[in-house]
């Protein structure tokens, strides 16, 4: 087990890097950055000025290099656009997108699973179907999309819920089921076919025989092993949902690190794009690395293999 | 039953009480406005946004206003102020002023802003608002001289905008950073408020002046706050949660209209739309550099159709290189109404009876482009259409590989030709004819502050360009502004809302 974590930790990190040198590469590829900081109307002087003030006029390698050893200890530099520490703005904007996340993926798991389990339970009935039209409806629909008919029917309808902020937990009502909803289908699905495969496995017609209640059946046997591959799943979704977050971020004007790396995109504000790919890219490495290690634990079989 | 539907009403009136009351508009005097973009900092020197020139006519004053009607400059802090000669400008302050801390302005505050911008160590974000100051001196305690580096008839513009004055004590001790937290200035609405990039609250400042230009602000509160989502601001405004949005576009404004609920009114802008030719042969051997195919391609575009169908509002097709209402932009120039028949025989005459290929850029307005591109194919000249980001685009063309391209420029809402035609056309990065001639007549025209000399010398050079079809000028823009029906909003051309002059019903 020791040599497999090894082995992953050592992909990961070598993923983080490669990750990082593309995604600085990259920022520059979008033009030149000195003309997207001085604004739409800057003169050549004004162009000028700041190329020589943030040091675009030296090597892509010299500056890579400065940046990663920066990073390394955690500074991510200035950001160009508001002029704070990256770091400052990363703290303030990431709670959001935590928060978004962890609610979103919560909600997912709470809606999909139960309805994962139910049409498992009766296949073909009018529940499976039920439950199969919402994963497809969920799949199918835009998030902006569903984001606008929200906003309509309970802003404007119906004002019984905030469209913007992020003071309160009733501000991310809407945005929570908006980017939740994106995630239930893959769970759902995942869930009802592993509970028709245990289902179908001698050890529940086993239970069955022996008469146990259909909860103990269910909840006790069946479902604690079908939920194994939702729980990778679900790890993965939650580090979809932090980049993800962007269009439901700028929808609901919540101000996290999502909408925060879109528009730095937009003004070629590199510290903060550079930090906030960095950032995102380490959760997903590391909820992919966690899930690696839990599938492992859960299956020598994958240790071995 | 009864106990699942007592446990569901408990919970909605939890959820209903827990929700942050609506921002009310009138009834607490509070002025709700939203925008799309997120300010860097709130310090003026140090953002180059249109929201930051909002912000700062708000909070802070300079020497002199320019009257939006008029286009005159009359005096502000200044109680007067006169050329001394082509360099100096000498002012004589009002008296009994104070910033919004209590501190006394006087000519110590102004001699200290002009120096401190001046030099460029002070890294202002915007160096073209203030590189043309030598440096100000103190007279006595109400006047103050302010040294010109060269002849800059266009500094009044500067003067009464981008140059607002600081508190010296405050700004000494807090710096840019500390003024982008707590602002302090003399204008007609204090800062009580900011969350960087979110929001920003304003009250009315009562020590404001009486019978100053700007007038007596009326509205007690103002909250600004960003939210990037142009489809979440309608819906806001619709449910009274914002009073005041703007750059609706034109479908959205019609739809917004009919609703009943809410004001549009359309105003034009300073912006225009051009397409610029590379007539030198900067990027090498193209049919441009021909003023035959130039002219062409002037009577192939049926701007008059695009701006009809797609521009709208308030827009109308310009002729000359810069927006009519600025200083010196003469309208009486050459002119190429649409005439596809025309177009072809000048391509005919310049040996392209056949059209040709050229490369095609544009990084806003995908439509209007396509549009042009329509045209263009109907006298045979095929467009290879390159759709890039600004940056990219104006990196391209200063590096020399872009032929033929559609953009824009909003002349920073100045209303003088060197804001717009001296920039594109006195041998600059972004001069793809480089004509000699043009450039000198420019010079002359901004370097002089003797404004029949100038005008003259505009007039010339813009119908050299017209004449040459360096440019094809397209049109003037537009902006649609919504806000609630308790508010009295008067938008200007030069797209700077004043909501110091905004008041309710």
């Amino acid at each position: 087990m020791l040599v497999y974590t090894l082995k992953r930790l050592f992909l990961a990190l070598l993923v983080a890097m490669t990750v990082s040198a593309i995604t600085f590469s990259l920022t520059y590829l979008a033009g030149d950055p000195a003309i997207s900081m001085a604004g739409e109307t800057a003169s050549d002087a004004d162009i000028e000025y700041i190329e020589k003030l943030y040091g675009f006029d030296r090597p892509i390698v010299v500056q890579y290099f400065e940046w990663a050893l920066n990073a390394f200890r955690g500074d991510f530099g200035e950001s160009y656009y508001f002029r704070i520490p990256v770091a400052d703005l990363l703290l303030e904007r990431l709670p959001v997108s935590m928060t978004l996340g962890v609610s979103a993926i919560s909600f997912a798991i709470l809606l999909s699973i139960p309805l994962g389990v139910l049409a498992a339970m009766r296949p073909n009935s009018l529940l499976d179907r039920l439950a199969l039209g919402i994963s497809v409806v969920g799949q199918a629909m835009p998030s902006f999309w569903f984001a606008l008919v929200l906003i309509v029917m309970f802003a404007v309808w119906y004002p019984i819920f905030p469209t913007t902020g992020s003071e309160t937990w009733v501000h991310f009502v809407l945005p929570t089921i908006v980017l939740g909803y994106y995630a239930t289908p893959a769970i759902m699905r995942l869930t009802r076919t592993g509970m028709l495969e245990v289902l179908g496995s001698d050890y529940i017609r086993t239970a069955r025989a022996k008469g146990l209640p259909q909860h103990v059946i269910l909840f006790k046997h069946a479902l604690r092993n079908a939920v194994i591959p939702v729980v990778s799943l679900a790890a993965v979704q939650f580090g979809f949902m932090l980049g993800g977050s962007i269009v439901i971020e700028s929808i609901f004007a919540l101000h996290g690190a999502g909408y925060l790396a879109w528009e730095s995109i937009g003004r070629n504000d590199l510290p903060v794009v550079q930090a906030v790919v960095l950032v995102f890219s380490l959760f997903y490495i590391v909820l992919t690395f966690l899930s690696d290690l839990l599938n492992a634990w859960l299956d020598p079989r994958i240790r071995v293999g | 039953m009864k106990k699942f539907l007592a446990a569901s009403a408990l919970a909605s009136l939890a959820l209903v009480s827990a929700i942050p009351a609506a921002l009310a508009g009138k009834a607490d005097d509070t002025l709700n406005i939203v925008w799309e973009r997120e300010l860097e900092n709130v310090d003026s020197y140090f953002n180059t946004a249109r929201e930051g020139i909002i912000v700062t006519r708000l909070t802070w004053d300079g020497l002199l206003y320019r009257d939006p009607k008029t286009m005159d400059y009359v005096p502000l802090i200044a109680k007067s102020f006169k050329w001394v000669d082509d360099t100096t400008l000498e002012f004589e302050l009002r008296e009994g002023l104070t910033f919004h801390n209590g501190e006394e302005l006087d000519a110590d505050d102004v001699v200290f802003t002009y120096n401190w911008v001046a030099n460029p160590d002070s890294g202002v974000k915007t160096q073209r608002n203030v590189n043309w100051i030598k440096e100000a001196k103190k007279l006595d305690k109400y006047k103050v001289q302010v040294m010109l580096k060269e002849p800059f008839p266009a500094a009044l513009e500067f003067v009464s905008g981008s140059v607002p004055i600081y508190p010296q004590d405050y700004y000494s001790k807090v710096g840019p950073d500390g003024m982008g937290q707590k602002p302090v200035g003399s204008g007609p609405y204090k800062i009580t408020e900011v969350e960087p990039g979110k929001k920003i609250v304003w009250e009315k400042f009562d020590g404001y002046m009486k019978d100053g230009p700007k007038g007596a602000p009326t509205i007690g509160k103002i909250v600004q706050r960003t939210i990037p989502e142009r489809n979440t601001q309608i819906a806001e405004l619709l449910s009274g949660r914002a009073d005041w949005m703007w750059r609706v576009p034109a479908d959205q404004a019609d739809r917004l209209k009919s609703s009943g609920k809410v004001q549009i009114i359309n105003e034009e802008t300073f912006r225009i739309g051009y397409i610029t030719m590379d007539a030198a042969g900067i990027t090498g051997d193209t049919p441009l550099k021909n003023p035959l195919v130039r002219k062409a391609i002037s009577y192939a575009i049926d701007r008059n159709a695009i701006v009809e169908a797609l521009v709208r509002g308030k827009s109308q097709v310009v002729n000359s290189a810069c927006f009519p209402s600025q200083f010196g932009c003469e309208s009486d120039v050459t002119k190429y109404p649409y005439d596809p028949a025309k177009a072809k025989a000048l391509l005919a005459e310049a040996g392209y009876p056949d059209g040709f290929a050229i490369d095609f850029y544009a990084y806003r307005n995908r439509d209007y482009a396509e549009a042009m591109l329509n045209f263009l194919s109907e006298v045979g000249i095929k467009a290879n259409f390159s759709y890039l980001k600004y940056a990219a685009l104006r990196d391209k063309i200063r590096s020399k590989e872009v032929p033929m391209a559609f953009m824009t420029w909003g002349s920073y809402s100045i209303n003088d030709v060197s804001a717009i035609t001296s920039h594109f056309f006195t041998h600059g990065k972004d001069d793809l004819a480089l004509d000699p001639k043009v450039k000198e007549l420019l010079q002359k025209g901004d370097t002089t502050v003797d404004s029949a000399v100038r005008k003259q010398a505009y007039s010339e050079a813009l119908k050299l360009i017209a004449e040459q079809a360096y440019w094809l000028p397209l049109w003037s823009y537009n902006t649609n502004y919504a806000f609630s029906n308790d508010v009295d909003f008067t938008p200007t051309s030069d797209e700077i809302p004043r909501f110091f002059t905004a008041s309710w019903k």
